[in-house]
């Protein structure tokens, strides 16, 4: 019943988008900036990993575009709330989890694709990496979309109207790529700063991207990412569920 | 034995302002096959009752069943049970009626073939299969309505619960309305719940009212007996059986459109 709950949902959704181009494309514009004016700047510097600058820029833009797409997701759910479709969908029998799982697998989809665009773009400007490491990007970007987007929705769902979401998230979204070694990498840091990022989780994925990026899949930072990655989706899954249940008033 | 709901349900809201009681102690019996009106002044509880009788908001005590299941224990028996129209619809305005219908069908876990044949089932029932291929939101306050109930009732529920359903529509909108929800019921047995701030309308569709102030049940009875117990007379108006019961009138019936 969940699979079949699932499906239809994710199904409704992903039509949707599929009829917005905008909808597709909105997330990968501030990445793909970064991506053509900032990392240039990069080439030459020294910044202490193995491989070339854009095999430490992608991983964290790849990141970026999740944490910064993922993370207003929820707006959908606020105007769907004023529209009565939350709660018609909420009287059916579907179960509560597939109506997150449908939603937060539609934007995995959606920003996986815009993933893959930005990774082409990337190669243009001059990436190479192997094509495990990308893929491996890519299963990243799609664990911090369903844990971002699942808070998103369950954010959302505590909100009335769009105005008090907005600022809510910005405040979030910044700081958040700032402290977790999204442009940079955290190794440039002194020692203060980057004892601050190790409490974001970010950290551990974009570091365990960066490793993938240039061939290294046994590493321990690879294996905090993933753990992080995994936890936090359940984690968010679980949250995001249980708002979707008792939501009421 | 009464098939439908018995539910003494006191309910706290959790606001900013501090837990706010919107429904202090609702005690109500609907018999199968009733058209039952549910009315009250603003701030009554009805949405709040309405809310909790159909699983979208948990009551913090009592009991209550809906066509035999019951709330706490077996919320997914009554949401097989129940079809709910909402004061503000429910259908996404970006999507085609007939993918609402069917993806609405299939939420009711119909097969799609199934969902299908029941989206045109519905459409000729309601009055409104010339407009399955249009977008939800090219349709007027009427058709809307119609698509609302006709949502509610794919998969055939025992007991359908409507909140303030003519709202905003115009007088010949409201009467058709009017011969739609009394289908159900005659064709079906299906027992209507609903709430409205119109006291023709109660007094046309109800079999029986129910009137809440402060979130108790104040009165209770056929209009017909209201009338004559409160009002003075079987003739009096409800309006002013209504005053006499509560002491004020009934929520200002809201002229501006259901949807936005």
């Amino acid at each position: 019943m969940l699979l079949h709950d699932t499906a239809l949902i994710y199904g409704r959704y992903l039509r949707q988008s599929l009829r917005s181009r905008f909808a597709l494309l909105f997330g990968v514009l501030m990445p793909l900036l970064y991506l053509l004016f900032f990392g240039p700047l990069l080439t030459g510097l020294p910044l202490g990993g193995r491989g070339s600058s854009w095999q430490v820029l992608v991983p964290g833009l790849l990141l970026q575009l999740g944490l910064f797409g993922a993370s207003y997701a929820g707006f959908t759910i606020i105007i769907e709330k004023s529209q009565g479709v939350v709660e018609r969908m909420r009287v059916t029998p579907v179960s509560r989890l597939a109506l997150l799982l449908g939603r937060v697998l539609r934007d995995a989809t959606v920003f996986v694709f815009q993933a893959v665009l930005l990774v082409l773009a990337a190669v243009a400007t001059g990436l190479r990496a192997p094509l495990g490491g990308v893929l491996i990007g890519f299963g990243f970007v799609a664990l911090l979309t369903v844990s971002l987007g699942s808070l998103s929705y369950a954010a959302a769902m505590k909100v009335d109207t769009p105005q008090e979401f907005g600022p809510l998230i910005n405040a979030m979204t910044m700081p958040s790529m700032l402290l977790s070694g999204l442009m940079l990498p955290m190794t440039l840091a002194p020692a203060w700063l980057d004892v601050l990022s190790h409490f974001m989780p970010f950290r551990y994925l974009v570091d365990a991207v960066r490793d993938a990026y240039v061939g290294s899949y046994t590493t321990a930072h690879m294996l905090y990412g993933a753990l992080v990655a995994v936890g936090f989706a359940v984690l968010a899954v679980t949250v995001g569920t249980r708002v979707l249940r008792t939501a009421g008033a | 034995m009464p098939d439908g709901f018995t539910t003494p349900l006191p309910a706290a809201q959790a606001a900013r302002q501090g837990p706010v009681e919107a429904v202090r102690c609702v005690d109500l019996t609907v018999r199968e096959g009733e058209i039952l009106g549910f009315l009250g002044p603003n701030g009554a509880g009805k949405i709040t009752t309405l809310r909790m009788l159909t699983t979208l908001l948990a009551p913090t005590g009592g009991t209550a069943s809906v066509a035999g299941c019951d709330l706490t224990t077996d919320p997914a028996g009554v949401r097989r049970a129940c079809g709910y129209v909402a004061q503000s619809g429910g259908a996404d305005p970006n999507i085609g009626v007939r993918e609402e219908l069917v993806t609405q069908g299939r939420l009711y876990r119909l097969s799609k073939d199934q969902a299908a044949v029941r989206a045109e089932e519905l459409a000729r029932d309601l009055g409104f299969a010339d407009l399955l291929d249009r977008k939800v939101g090219a349709l007027s306050g009427g058709q809307r309505r119609r698509l609302d109930i006709a949502m509610a009732l794919t998969h055939g529920p025992r007991v359908l619960f409507l909140d303030e359903p003519t709202t905003g529509l115009d007088p010949g909108s409201r009467a058709d309305l009017w011969n739609l929800i009394r289908r159900p019921r005659d064709a079906h047995g299906t027992t209507v719940f609903l709430t409205t701030h119109y006291l023709d309308e109660a007094d046309a569709l109800a079999d029986r009212l129910v009137i809440v102030d402060k979130g108790v049940v104040v009165a209770e009875d056929t209009p017909g007996a209201l009338k004559l117990r409160h009002g003075g007379s079987i003739d009096a108006t409800l309006q002013d059986t209504f005053l006499a019961i509560t002491g004020r009138g009934p929520a200002q019936a809201d002229a501006a459109p259901v949807s936005v």
